[in-house]
């Protein structure tokens, strides 16, 4: 299995099947009204622009191409999985390239939102069948035999009623000059030989002995480090700088200015560039920068989050409203209110943030990184620095973690400029301390959480209200409206609740802010799921049994926590100073949910077992799938139980992994992933949901253990009591 | 210059002492697949073994490896390593993939001192190599599967 990367637009296609006599080219083109069509590459006329993704040629290789960077979530498998399931050829005969962000693969070359799979189910599955048919046209041809006697496998068309065989390298040339078929039959998903199956991950050989790329392993002749000194105050300005003594560690080049552009959060920089990168880091220590803090030198997390709880006292933006929350609260016999706080967080890719970016004559631009967003920086990169489309290359490497941090291309920004004004190619290494320094971080969201019970324990009302800052940044935020991914979720549980009133607050904070993996949804189940709780106890009832007498309907959300009352066996008795909690969370990415038991040690608790169920209605690699809700387990226990980033002088407190700590293998525990797919149209997505329910699930666990309700985020598992 | 062991294969650097290893094995020597994570020897991505043992590339100056044999993920071919990189495929142990050069060569120094190790000698053994992916339950799993496979 190749890892390559490679740029193949329609002339360089029609000059390498002139070279080679090279057959088969299938891909998609997406038209002006935004739909894809299937298209043969030889004879398409098609005025728009094609996007190869599979490529025969006469030895029968079989190439396909992969759009979506790989960041651990496994699409070097899934996606071109779609494609070889149904033109019948093996994952390890075919050799996989990463697509570089070319124009023509489009806006979708990008991953985030656990989408790769969830949209791409059917269109991919459709140019593998179209290839497939028109091979077995060209044999069927060939023969002159009905298509109707002719089947694919292995690679091989085959005549059934002779076992006369054809390979695919015969048949490429031939079923070139045939028109693709537009709409494909796909096969019947109990056919399946790679799809459902937990197949092995292409990539995963070159990750156990050091040969796989990654972004920060890109290498040109000629190439210079930098590392860039930007100021721990945020909001700052420079005013001047002293690169005298950096100029003389040896190995320095040269001391140039760079712009982080972050949206619309833009800072500057003072990059030392070096022969190494430890000359450069060296070179760094030596410099002298001036910065005007311009009044933010005395933010501190303390005063921003009393400013929340302040902020928390105003009605806020109607978010989602249904019967007449404030009247049916007002006259309940039992009224429950809470107050949630959920931390600052970083991403931590173990792999810092790199780039390495190289001019050619003023006006062509070659990047090597690790993104998650390949399509927009070529898009954008092109705009902002007046590059040709053409004239922009962009290699894409395995991505050392997303976790939503490489959706934002500052780092590219800041080895683009350096390339430029030192006419070399720069390679840009963040050190671990401006990755936990600098941002952009997860925002925190604070909830206020009312809920009402009738007589009978019955919920009749419900109010989640969040304050936030949003993902943005912008100050003149529209109060009268509520932002849809700061309140991510909290609408579209399915729990049948009659008055309900779920609102917004917009809190402004200057530092840079982010996606994290799983969204705003990875803090507000927390708040939202520990306080159906609270209601469940408020109720004398059962957690499990409070919430699916809220599921009358059949739902996915029913079909979870059915799932999770059987395979956690709800109902046994734990032992004694042992507890169990529940939750689940339905968001835009999909839908997991967690039974964990914890028990009582010392003076803090012990994770004895985490049950996870996530639904996906089609699962593509199961094995995959339950190794992404591992993980997402682990993320999520680390952004409940470690120190989470806080704010003093104007600066992040935290620097590295001594101070933001992850979990680690000691702290891990016992995670039995169980998937429900029972197949039909549906398709969720893999590598978030495994998050927002578990740290709710695990303070409902600690509560049913020890009495104690915790309400903020994060909190010491050793000190409980 | 300075001469470096590594892999059996002297390479003359032009590294300043106190230069950490790390960096002379990825810029001057152009291995990489010993990674950078932290700088503090506090992720374990830059794990390497210096004669037979584990150290973080990161924070040992490259001046303490002189005259000693420098083992990276690349010169790793015996028979405990090839043993853990088969459990890991098996078991399919990496995610994005980043710190696992670190998380073998961690794991084949402790299958080398403990041929059978508890899961207590895992965790002391392992925690000191961070996956922001979280396949820490995979790796327990391949560590404990590789011991048998060498058996």
């Amino acid at each position: 299995m190749n890892q390559q990367n490679s740029q193949i637009n329609r002339r360089n296609f029609l000059r390498l099947t002139s070279l080679t006599g090279a057959g088969l080219v299938m891909g998609l083109g997406v038209k002006a009204d935004g739909l894809s069509v299937i298209e043969n590459l030889g004879t398409s006329t098609a005025s728009f622009e094609l996007s190869p993704l599979v490529m025969i040629d006469q030895t029968g290789l079989v190439t396909i191409f992969n759009t979506k960077p790989e960041i651990g979530q496994g699409t070097y498998q899934s996606i071109p999985a779609l494609i070889a399931e149904e033109l019948e050829v093996a994952m390890d005969k075919i050799v996989i390239k990463q697509t570089g962000g070319e124009k023509k693969y489009g806006p979708a070359q990008f991953v985030g939102g656990s989408s790769s799979v969830r949209t791409n189910y059917t269109n991919l599955r459709k140019v593998g069948a179209a290839a497939k048919e028109m091979l077995v046209k060209a044999a069927s041809t060939t023969w002159n035999v009905p298509v109707s006697e002719c089947y694919a496998e292995n690679a091989t068309i085959i005549h059934r009623p002779t076992g006369k065989k054809l390979g695919y390298g015969e048949l490429a040339e031939a079923a070139s000059k045939l028109e693709a078929p537009k709409n494909p039959t796909l096969k019947d998903a109990k056919d399946f030989k790679i799809l459902g199956k937990s197949a092995p991950r292409p990539d995963i050989p070159m990750k156990v002995n050091g040969t796989a790329k990654f972004g920060i392993d890109a290498s040109v002749p000629g190439m210079v480090y930098a590392s860039i000194e930007r100021c721990k105050v945020f909001g700052s300005k420079m005013v001047s700088f002293d690169a005298t003594a950096a100029k003389k560690v040896k190995g320095v080049i040269a001391v140039e200015t760079c712009e982080r552009i972050h949206g619309i959060y833009k800072s500057e920089g003072v990059a030392v560039i070096a022969e190494n990168y430890w000359a450069a880091v060296q070179g760094r220590k030596a410099l002298i920068v001036k910065w005007d803090h311009q009044g933010n030198e005395t933010f501190n997390s303390k005063d921003y989050e009393q400013s929340l709880r302040e902020a928390a006292k105003k009605e806020g933006a109607v978010e989602h409203k249904q019967g007449d929350f404030d009247k049916a609260f007002a006259e309940a016999p039992t009224q429950l209110t809470a107050f949630y706080e959920t931390p600052v967080v970083s991403h931590s890719p173990i792999e810092p943030m790199n780039c390495l970016a190289s001019w050619q004559d003023g006006n062509k631009l070659e990047i090597w990184t690790s993104t998650q967003v390949p399509g927009s920086v070529m898009n954008d990169f092109s705009r902002i620095y007046g590059v040709k489309q053409e004239d922009l290359k962009l290699n894409v490497f395995f991505n050392g973690g997303g976790f939503g941090r490489r959706l934002y291309p500052d780092y590219i920004h800041e080895a683009v400029q350096l390339s430029k004004k030192v006419g070399k190619p720069v390679k840009s290494v963040w050190s671990r301390e401006d990755d936990t320094q600098q941002g952009p971080f997860r925002p925190l969201t604070f909830s206020a959480m009312k809920g009402a019970l009738d007589a009978n324990g019955k919920a009749i009302a419900f109010q989640h209200k969040v304050i936030s800052p949003t993902l943005d940044m912008k100050k003149d935020y529209d109060i009268t409206k509520a932002d849809g991914t700061m309140t991510e979720g909290i609408s579209e549980q399915k729990y049948e609740i009659e008055h309900m009133k779920n609102l917004y607050v917009h809190h402004y904070v200057h530092v840079p802010l982010a996606a994290w993996r799983a969204v705003t949804s990875t803090t507000l189940a927390f708040s939202h799921e520990c306080f159906l709780d609270e209601m469940a106890v408020a109720a004398k009832k059962d957690p499990m049994a409070f919430r699916l007498e809220m599921l009358t309907k059949e739902s996915d959300t029913k079909q979870i926590l059915n799932k999770l009352k059987e395979v956690s066996n709800w109902d046994k008795k734990l032992p004694a100073g042992w507890g169990r909690g529940v939750a689940q969370y339905e968001f835009f990415a999909g839908q997991a949910g967690f039974v964990i038991e914890v028990s009582k040690k010392g003076t803090g608790i012990k994770i004895e077992k985490v049950y996870a169920v996530i639904d996906l209605g089609t699962v593509v690699n199961p094995d995959n799938t339950r190794a992404q809700v591992e993980g997402a387990a682990v993320m999520a226990l680390t952004a409940a139980i470690k120190g989470g980033i806080t704010f003093d002088k104007g600066a992040t407190v935290q620097s590295n992994f001594h101070n933001n700590p992850l979990v680690r293998i000691n702290e891990m525990p016992k995670v039995e992933v169980h998937i429900l797919a029972n197949g039909g149209s549906k398709i969720k997505g893999v590598g978030e949901p495994g998050l927002p329910p578990f740290a709710p699930a695990l303070c409902n666990a600690i509560f049913a253990a020890t009495g104690k309700r915790i309400r903020r985020l994060p909190f010491d598992i050793n000190k409980i009591a | 210059m300075i001469t470096l062991n590594i892999n059996n294969t002297p390479y003359q650097v032009d590294a300043s002492a106190d230069m950490p290893l790390l960096w002379a094995i990825r810029d001057m020597v152009g291995l990489t697949g010993t990674k950078f994570g932290c700088g503090m020897a506090q992720c374990g991505a830059c794990t390497v073994h210096v004669d037979g043992k584990p150290v973080r590339s990161c924070s040992f100056p490259v001046a303490a490896a002189v005259g000693k044999k420098i083992t990276t993920i690349e010169g790793m071919k015996d028979k405990i390593t090839e043993a853990i990189q088969h459990a890991w495929v098996e078991l399919q142990v990496p995610q994005c993939g980043y710190c696992q050069s670190g998380q073998i060569m961690s794991a084949t120094a402790l299958l080398k001192a403990k041929p059978n190790p508890t899961d207590a000698d895992i965790d002391a053994a392992m925690q000191g190599n961070l996956c922001r992916c979280g396949t820490y339950q995979r790796i327990r799993s391949a560590i404990h599967r590789a011991a048998e496979m060498i058996k």
